[in-house]
């Protein structure tokens, strides 16, 4: 696993380097945007930056395809561009007359076949490893609506808590008003929001996505997960962070106009750090409930 | 009024060629209709560009500049249903209403008043699936999808849409019964089924596919009315109705829906490139059998546009295998096109560039295809740029490119007129490049995270935004180039008299009447050689 990490950060090292360059003259520069780590980089060309063992798989499968992928188009087309170069009628190539062989045929149909059984076996652990929702330390439900995201920890540390999140109010208008005016920097923008989601790092987060109007899909690159919402259903994932730190993502599922301004934003903070924010929690819902008392 | 009482048997079918708007109105000649079918095509190819480029407009820069959330998602539903249902299906119908008989050496298509209601009904549904930006609360924002419950949410277009829908699919079952039943009975004698052109052969398994499947999406619309308006709660959660239904039932159809719009393209470079290698294609029948298999699996992989819904480890692990083996058939054909072309003796007249344009971009959405049948990396880029760029690479380089291929290759035949081989180049490189620059960075904005249907982003992924905005509009101006400078001209008979076999390496019945093609063809059944190719005199 640690080469194949390797491989993978090396990778995605030179990738960047690429980007950066590439990235250097237009709309980005000229606006000073930045990478957002734990969202996506600056022209980013791959998959975000993993930080679940789910997501670094699926990074792993994605570079064991493509380099699959490039390497048979390579083939392939070697063998198509020599024959255009070599069998053409103007450097007074004669045409021959086969026209089948079935040996041949057999050959190409067979060794495809193999081809895609490999490429399966390895795909197959992951489905496996993404299915297993058992054991969780932590269960959260996530509802989808019109289009902010709501939360509720179910079970574990934190149980009972529950709030909205939605996109920062400013944002959207400046959506509206045709976006960052140029020098403005906004690295986070359209993924902040009012209240993000915090869980423990390390540990594993189950999540239960349903929804309350139409279907929504909550989805977090960095940690591999896409789930659709489903109102009057619910459905299940997990992740468990290996890494402190804010990780973005945004509705998936088209829903309705205000589908690209309901963000995602989870963060991820030491087992301290998250029985501190429980209480406070707490102590905020306690003084809630109050005032509704008292009203 | 007194010649038809001079005439009451009418008998002389070559005279009579029927004039002014009562020929193409009343018309039941399979020429005048593949005509109609293609003019129809090409002007909801301009219509359906027209909204694609107003939504290349509006993701040119983070934050809205010219379109609010609300209309720019009735602008990717609308780009998606006019570009599927009216440009790229009734094109195909087109050809193979030109094609068919002239290829079998039939007079004309079995049931010519149905193939003329076939064409008709489109023009409405046309007209509904255009103006609905017009109705009260605008066109359906629901994504070419109509994924319940949103499309329970929509306005009255939504039902105008549903009823579009349902013409079209009336429509294509027509137009599938007529070409099943004319290649079925109307073939002259000596071809026989495994000698028959490849298109035909494509069409013919394509046509079945539209039977099995146009049903279902009729069935899917239906309730989607009833739950709208009757109370019924089929996908309606509210009242116990189940919204991953709908998307199975959807995806059932969707599904084949995507081979029938690919099958006849793999048709039409399969005659093309043999063609212009001037060599017979090679592995005939099993080209045959691949186009039959993937039909069949079509009909066993549509859950993997649902890996997200949710669904047992199980189901998954089946999708996602039975997927995968649709690359092996796939893989089959390409290999069946290289072959041809080796040892060959290639020219590359715009017919061919095309076709090999095809074969090669082609193949590139192929991989990405195979990728995306990957459950585990599907998680990450479903719904997202990934995809988007995925499905335009099999539609615009595959079906579109391969109906570019198939009218240069075939307007000879129908116009009389040879097009101009400089700007067919013209078009064929212009397209390619501004293609690829339009759809490649859209790959690295899926990858990186950006969801399909946003009209707004965060700013790191503006400058491959930016970059697929500029290639979109010169996309778009080559496809008006088309228009103006090679379609027209050829409608117009402008351009070198056509001979009857403009392409040296062809063979097969259409070459084997003049250019053009006289209005009525193989009035009695021809005698054809051995290999079903040629008239003996």
């Amino acid at each position: 696993m640690n080469m194949k990490k390797c491989i993978v950060n090396q990778w995605t090292g030179s990738l960047r380097a690429a980007s950066v360059w590439a990235g250097s003259t237009a709309f980005t520069a000229v606006h000073a945007v930045s990478d957002l780590p734990g969202g996506p980089a600056v022209n980013q060309l791959n998959l975000q930056v993993p930080v679940t063992q789910i997501a670094q798989d699926q990074a792993w499968l994605h570079w064991l395809m493509l380099i699959l992928c490039t390497v048979i188009f390579i083939a392939v087309f070697s063998v198509m561009f020599y024959s255009i170069w070599k069998h053409r009628k103007s450097v007074g190539h004669k045409a021959a007359n086969f026209h089948e062989s079935v040996t041949v045929e057999i050959i190409w149909t067979v060794v495809p076949f193999i081809i895609v059984i490999l490429m399966a076996l390895p795909a197959t652990r992951v489905v496996i490893a993404m299915k297993d929702t058992t054991s969780a330390d932590l269960t959260i439900k996530v509802t989808g609506m019109q289009w902010k995201w709501g939360y509720d920890y179910l079970k574990g540390e934190g149980e009972g808590i529950g709030f909205y999140s939605a996109l920062d109010t400013a944002q959207r208008e400046m959506s509206s008003h045709g976006g960052p005016k140029a020098g403005e920097v906004v690295n986070d923008y359209l993924l902040k929001v009012d209240h993000p989601l915090v869980v423990p790092v390390n540990k594993k987060i189950r999540v239960i996505t349903t929804a309350n109007d139409v279907i929504h899909a909550w989805m977090v690159p960095a940690f591999g997960v896409q789930q659709a919402a489903i109102p009057g259903f619910v459905r299940d994932t997990w992740f468990k962070a290996e890494k402190v730190g804010d990780y973005y993502g945004q509705c998936a599922q088209l829903c309705g106009k205000e589908h690209a301004y309901m963000p995602i934003h989870v963060r991820v903070v030491s087992p301290e750090d998250y029985s501190r924010w429980v209480l406070d929690e707490k102590k905020r819902l306690a003084a809630q409930a109050d005032d509704l008392a008292k009203s | 009024m007194s010649a038809v009482l001079d005439h009451p048997v009418h008998g002389d079918h070559h005279s009579h060629v029927p004039t002014g708007w009562r020929r193409w109105v009343y018309a039941t000649n399979h020429k005048d209709i593949g005509t109609l079918y293609m003019l129809f095509s090409l002007t909801m190819l301009m219509i359906g560009g027209v909204l694609a480029l107003i939504i290349r407009a509006e993701l040119f820069q983070p934050g809205l500049q010219f379109v609010n959330p609300e209309l720019f998602n009735q602008l990717t539903t609308m780009h998606g249903l006019i570009m599927v249902f009216g440009a790229i299906m009734p094109a195909f119908v087109g050809f193979g209403n030109w094609m068919i008989p002239m290829q079998i050496g039939a007079s004309d298509m079995a049931f010519a008043r149905m193939n003329n209601f076939s064409f008709w009904l489109l023009i409405p549904s046309g007209v509904m699936l255009a103006s609905s930006f017009f109705m009260p609360g605008g066109a359906p924002a629901t994504g070419w999808t109509l994924y319940a419950p949103l499309s329970l949410q929509m306005g009255p277009s939504m039902d105008m849409s549903i009823f579009a829908i349902h013409l079209l699919g009336a429509s294509s079952i027509m137009g599938s019964i007529n070409i099943i039943v004319t290649i079925l009975n109307m073939r002259a004698p000596g071809m026989t089924l495994m000698k028959m052109p490849m298109f035909c052969w494509t069409w013919l398994i394509t046509a079945y596919l539209l039977i099995a499947v146009m049903p279902v999406l009729a069935g899917a619309v239906t309730m989607t009315l009833t739950d709208r308006h009757f109370g019924t709660s089929f996908f309606n959660p509210a009242g116990g109705g189940d919204p991953v239904m709908f998307q199975h039932i959807f995806w059932f159809f969707g599904h084949p829906e995507v081979y029938i719009m690919i099958l006849p393209a793999f048709g039409i470079i399969s005659q093309i490139v043999p063609t212009f290698a001037r060599k017979p294609l090679f592995g005939y029948a099993s080209m045959v059998y691949a186009t039959s298999s993937i039909a069949v699996l079509s009909f066993v992989v549509w859950a993997h546009h649902m890996f997200t819904s949710g669904m047992p480890v199980t189901g998954q692990l089946f999708f996602m295998y039975s997927t995968m083996l649709i690359a092996v058939p796939t893989a089959v054909k390409i290999f069946n096109w290289v072959a041809t072309m080796w040892q060959g003796s290639m020219t590359f007249e715009t017919p061919m560039l095309f076709a090999v344009g095809f074969i090669f971009v082609f193949t590139l959405g192929g991989f990405t295809g195979l990728i995306l049948a990957m459950a585990p990396i599907d998680i990450q880029v479903h719904d997202t740029y990934y995809v988007v760029a995925h499905f335009h690479y099999v539609l615009v380089a595959g079906s579109l490119y391969a109906l570019f291929a198939g009218y240069y290759y075939w307007s000879p035949k129908w116009t009389g007129v040879m097009y101009n081989e400089t700007r067919g180049k013209i078009h064929f490189w212009w397209s390619l490049i501004a293609f690829n620059v339009t759809f490649f960075p859209m790959h690295f904005l899926g990858l990186a995270g950006m969801p399909r249907r946003y009209a707004d982003y965060p700013m790191q992924f503006a400058d491959f935004n930016a970059i697929a905005s500029v290639g979109a509009f010169f996309f778009g101006f080559a496809q008006v180039y088309f228009f103006f400078f090679i379609v027209l001209p050829t409608m117009r008979g402008q351009g070198e008299k056509a001979p009857q076999r403009p392409w040296e390496g062809a063979h097969g019945l259409e070459w084997e009447i003049p250019s053009p093609a006289p209005f009525h063809t193989f009035e009695t059944p021809p005698k054809l050689d051995i290999t079903a190719t040629k008239i003996i005199a």
